[in-house]
């Protein structure tokens, strides 16, 4: 009998995590990938800012505790035309949710026949998501990716026609479910049958794109760059700091917390940076082509949020490209004196 | 900088998972027995890296830290191991 192997997409969720076991306990070889879009919360985020506790990375997780070998694969560069041009269009946000879903099948697809798998296995259910993981899209994003029904969905399955997987009896129809909609009780119930008492909380939100402020300050950038382009170190920068545009082409990034800091003065030979002198403040880049009156009004703002805040004058240290460093003194800005359109 | 006997991965300035990845795509062309060191700036490599070498058959030698850099040193695993 030929051993069938399956590849999963393994986001680190309960979801995937369960699809993954329910195809295990039908003696199926899995192996996991999870795709790096740049977008993800998951890392980043917690990378950046100051924790006391380390953060774990879910689908490493995920794949240790399943005994699964897990390959993760860095699409930042090809994923920007799902971004930008999505086909099925935006959810509520800048969120391309259709267009990720058939762009990660089709990925794990052409990966499944480069590498010798059978077939893809994914954690969606029917009626969970709004855009993505409905009746009618789930059928497009078998179409569309190229995988048609050698893509297996182990926890809706019973919903759907049945996937040569299961015709070919490579796994059994019968012991897959048939779960819908937005409850995750059913979820949890099959976790803890297996044992499965510790799994990343089901939030919803494992993409910046879903985010209503994330997805401003990336329109904002776009608007000010008068073109809709992106590399790797925007959209991480935008996870970070307080943003405030006193102008097109002129933008302040502001650390909230030590961690921001640091991560900030990563950036140092690519934006002029600020940072306080005479008292504890955060560090800042300025982004743009700028005057001398930009760099003093950008000092201002960071004095703004330092502990000289209420102090008649401030000395700042700035730092252009070359790491030339020079001082200024400024009156920080009021509240009052911050337009709440600069802010992002 | 590469030596005779240690493969390096720049990681610095990279946030997890990206040190994992280009570890791993690093160790894709790398012949088991290789040692590899992959130096960090973000501590959760220190979690990541050892993750994936457990889940993928690789061995960590050693981790350390100072200065604000973090290093996980790895032997890649296969046929020889």
């Amino acid at each position: 009998m030929i051993e069938r192997k399956a590849v999963a997409l393994v986001s680190g969720g309960l979801d995937s995590m369960l699809a993954v076991r329910v195809v295990q306990d039908q003696g199926i070889q899995v192996e996991g990938l999870n795709f790096f879009t740049g977008f993800c919360v998951e890392g980043h985020t917690h990378a950046i800012r100051k924790n006391t506790k380390p953060k774990r990375n879910n689908a490493l997780w995920v794949a240790e505790r399943l005994g699964v070998k897990l390959h993760f694969v860095d699409v930042v560069e090809d994923y920007r035309d799902v971004v930008l041009n999505p086909k099925y269009g935006y959810g509520a946000n800048l969120n391309p949710c259709l267009d990720c879903k058939i762009f990660m099948v089709r990925r794990a697809y052409e990966w499944m026949r480069g590498h010798g798998f059978d077939f893809i296995v994914t954690g969606e259910v029917v009626g969970q998501r709004p855009k993505s993981q409905r009746k009618d899209t789930l059928p497009i994003v078998q179409d569309d990716s190229g995988a048609g029904d050698l893509l297996l969905r182990p926890l809706c399955a019973k919903r759907l026609p049945p996937t040569r997987p299961e015709r070919e009896g490579w796994v059994e129809r019968e012991r897959l479910f048939d779960f819908s909609g937005r409850s995750r009780k059913p979820q949890m119930a099959l976790a803890k049958a297996y044992g499965l008492d510790d799994y990343a909380q089901p939030a919803g939100g494992c993409c910046f794109l879903t985010d209503s402020q994330y997805a401003a300050k990336l329109t904002d950038l776009w608007n000010s760059r008068g073109d809709r382009v992106y590399d790797l170190d925007d959209i991480v920068l935008l996870k970070v700091g307080r943003h405030i545009r006193p102008r097109p082409g002129f933008k302040v990034i502001i650390a909230r917390e030590e961690g921001e800091g640091r991560f900030l003065t990563g950036f140092r030979k690519r934006f002029v940076s600020i940072k306080t002198l005479s008292h504890g403040g955060p560090e800042a880049l300025i982004d743009g082509v700028v005057t001398e009156s930009d760099i003093e009004l950008a000092a201002r703002l960071v004095a703004r949020y330092g502990q000289g805040r209420d102090c008649e004058s401030v000395r700042v240290e700035v730092r252009d490209l070359t790491g030339s460093t020079r001082e200024l003194d400024v009156r920080p800005f009021t509240p009052q004196e911050i337009p709440g359109e600069w802010i992002l | 900088m590469d030596t005779l006997d240690t493969v390096v991965v720049d990681c610095r300035r990279l946030l997890c998972p990206l040190p994992v990845i280009r570890v791993q795509d690093r160790v894709a062309d790398l012949a088991p027995g290789t040692q590899v060191e992959a130096v960090c700036t973000d501590p959760g490599a220190l979690q990541d890296i050892p993750a994936w070498c457990r889940i993928n058959g690789h061995t960590v030698l050693r981790t350390d830290s100072k200065d604000g850099e973090h290093c996980v040193v790895m032997r890649v695993g296969g046929a020889c191991e």
